[in-house]
């Protein structure tokens, strides 16, 4: 076991090694940061001088050294537009794409859980036939165009939510969240069900494809066998045996998601780290663009070693596998 | 033709006597599987009958119909399998018409199984005691006090130390014999009259065969449980079983009691299959004595299936198909022993 934690570890390691080597290299190659920072009439001492400040002057392998240095400490410099820490601003920014992501992995799991295992367990139906159907649009779909969709109907024609914004948001220390306001919680409607649509489809489709798995194997036969009855065979006996991938993925795919969220928060201006990041691209405002690489990496890696200790978690023969 | 209506009653004496109150009376059962090529006929017109505390043994190649058999029994056959024919009668109770929900009453109450792997056949996110319990309660009603204590008996029943703590364990901390014997005490929960044991010492160490076999019949003479013990190893058949049917090609092809089976064979096959076994315990997966292998059941050939291989097939052989008749203390389906080959 404690090898395998730090095989794990090193392995969290070299993988965020490796993208700020990537967002360090943006910095270098999308133009010189001293050009970007300084106006045009800057005298060649005030660049030299920020030169230096910057670190610029020192060899590749130092300058790159530094970067990690201070990106492990949460220093990301401060943001070329606005002159704030990039940090702060991303951190400002976190609660709203959290939260929208959150709720969408909750209504995939809500929606595409049960939508899974109908179509297992009534493949013949024409209701199960009509999901899977639907389910094949889901994922074909680009996210914008659901996202534009869901506004025309539901805001522009019936009204019933906000076309875009966060509503109203509450203050709990430095997270700020739109769930406690009635504004807040209509907002959060649509932009979380177009991000989730796309999830609820892969929820949907891997719960349907480990049920007939599941369905299939021995101890299923040998429960039947013992008179367990179909409801308690379907959701007590297999679901549960599926539940396993499905954490994994769902946990894996909120790194996705957070990613994702990139396209969603454009369509519906949700005021999350994906349209900060959109900004930060428009104006070339390379260290927000490096630092939100770096976090949204991290939050990649944490879920992926979370997800392997949950798995001994809920698996009893993983528990056992350190004897 | 008469010859393929029905098979004569097993007149086999223990058999017949306790006829009436047979825990398993299987009569002409026909299982088919309708595939793009065809329906496949699976099991042709089998018969049999198992008295209260009587282990009949199923013996026969791999692919021969064995555990079809017993699926069919257990109203388990999967789709597109389907009973074509016949009838089943568990415990008196005709059970092959019943709906889903209605044989789900009777599995586990009326009729117990236990399959080939213990290591896949339990649950491995519950605990033990979890799958007895709720197991015991299906069919009981009991308190949850109550079946913990019957659970308690029962895996003392089936051999197994410790059983207090071995209740709140998961199934992979039990070794492959501990784990059949949990399979084993789960089959009887419910105390059936019947219980069908496909192949179930095939995945155990050798060693730990003999002890599970010796379970197997201590715990069905004591309850006076029925079995059909599905097995390849005539070891196993001669160590624990009281008769034996032999199968065939989806067909029985012999039945008798287990010494006159296995020292006076009557069908030429049987006959084959016994001297094709050095020593008891060598496993019966192909007929190496006998020339060819046993057909598909798409190349089932006219007549008796066995003619292609059989050195003394005769005409009619190849025309009709026989049925069990008696032949010397047992029941053998060949013209041998019913009019002759010609
Ligand atoms: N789903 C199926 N579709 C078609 N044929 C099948 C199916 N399942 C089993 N069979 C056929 O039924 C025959 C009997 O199988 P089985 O009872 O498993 O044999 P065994 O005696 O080894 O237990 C085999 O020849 C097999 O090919
Ligand atoms: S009926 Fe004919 S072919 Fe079949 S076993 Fe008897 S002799 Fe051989
Ligand atoms: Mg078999």
């Amino acid at each position: 076991m404690l090898a395998f934690l730090i095989k794990r570890f090193a392995n969290a390691i070299f993988v965020m090694l490796s993208v700020s080597f990537i967002a360090f290299m943006i910095f270098r190659f999308v133009g010189d940061p001293v050009e970007l920072m300084l106006n045009e009439q800057a005298t060649q001492e005030q660049r030299d001088d920020l030169r230096t400040r910057l670190g610029l002057d020192q060899s590749f392998i130092a300058q790159f050294g530094t970067f990690v240095g201070n990106a492990a400490k949460g220093d990301f410099g401060i943001s070329f537009r606005n002159q704030q820490d990039v940090l702060a601003m991303i951190a400002e920014r976190f609660p709203a794409t959290f939260e929208l992501v959150i709720v969408a992995t909750i209504i995939s799991l809500v929606v595409g859980i049960p939508m899974g295992v109908i179509t297992a367990i009534r493949r013949q139906t024409w209701y199960a036939e009509a999901m899977q159907f639907t389910s094949i649009i889901g994922v074909s779909l680009p996210s914008f165009v659901v996202g534009i969709g869901l506004i025309l109907i539901f805001s522009v024609w019936l009204g019933w939510f906000p076309a875009f914004g966060r509503g109203d948001t509450v203050q709990i220390g430095w997270w700020s969240t739109g769930l406690l306001t009635h504004t807040g919680r209509m907002s959060i409607v649509l932009p979380a069900l177009s991000l989730s649509l796309f999830q609820i489809t892969l929820v949907m489709r891997l719960v349907r494809a480990e049920m007939l798995e599941v369905l299939r194997s021995d101890f299923i036969k040998f429960a039947r066998a013992r008179g367990i009855p179909a409801r308690a065979i379907h959701f007590r006996h297999a679901l549960r045996n599926c539940l396993m991938p499905v954490v994994t993925m769902t946990a894996m795919q909120i790194g996705g998601l957070i990613a994702f969220a990139l396209v969603t928060e454009t369509v519906f201006q949700w005021p999350g780290m994906g349209l900060l990041f959109i900004q930060a691209v428009t104006f070339v405002d390379v260290p927000i663009m490096a630092a939100y690489l770096c976090i949204v990496a991290l939050i990649f890696v944490l879920l992926n070693t979370i997800v392997d200790i949950t798995y001994a978690v809920i698996d009893p023969r993983l528990r056992g596998a350190e004897k | 033709m008469m010859m393929q209506a029905v098979s004569p009653p097993d007149p086999t004496p223990d058999a017949a006597a306790l006829g009436a109150e047979a825990v398993l009376e299987v009569s002409n059962l026909t299982v088919e599987f309708p595939t793009r090529r065809g329906v496949l006929t699976a099991i042709d017109n089998v018969s049999m009958q198992i008295a209260p505390g009587e282990i009949l043994g199923v013996v026969g190649e791999s692919g021969a119909g064995k555990s079809i058999t017993g699926l069919a029994v257990l109203g388990l056959l999967e789709a597109p399998g389907r009973i074509a024919g016949g009838e089943i009668h568990v415990a008196g109770r005709r059970i092959d018409m019943l709906s889903e929900d209605e044989l789900t009453k009777v599995r586990g109450r009326e009729m117990g199984a236990i399959f080939q792997d213990p290591l896949t056949a339990l649950n491995p996110l519950f605990t033990i005691g979890v799958q007895l319990v709720e197991t015991i309660r299906l069919h009981s009603g009991l308190s949850k006090e109550a079946a913990r204590d019957r659970a308690l008996t029962l895996l003392r029943e089936v051999g197994i130390p410790a059983p207090r703590e071995r209740l709140s364990q998961y199934p992979h901390q039990f070794s492959g014999g501990m784990r059949q014997r949990v399979v084993i005490a789960l089959a009887l929960a419910a105390e059936p009259a019947l219980i069908i044991a496909d192949e179930p010492t095939t995945a155990l160490d050798v060693s730990i065969q003999a002890q599970i076999t010796a379970l197997l019949r201590r715990l069905c003479k004591d309850h006076r449980t029925g079995v059909m013990l599905v097995t390849h190893d005539m070891g196993v058949i001669a160590e624990t079983a009281d008769r034996v049917a032999v199968m065939y090609s989806g067909r029985m092809v012999e039945t008798g009691r287990v010494k006159d089976v296995i020292h006076d064979a009557q069908h030429p096959y049987t006959k084959g299959l016994m001297a094709a076994i050095p020593s008891l315990h060598e496993r019966v997966e192909t007929l190496t004595q006998i020339d060819g292998a046993m057909p598909r059941l798409n190349a089932r050939p006219e007549g008796c299936a066995f003619n292609p291989r059989c050195p003394m097939a005769g005409p009619r052989c190849r025309r009709e198909n026989p049925v069990l008749a008696p032949a010397g203390r047992n029941q053998a389906a060949c013209f041998l022993h019913d009019g002759g080959t010609e």
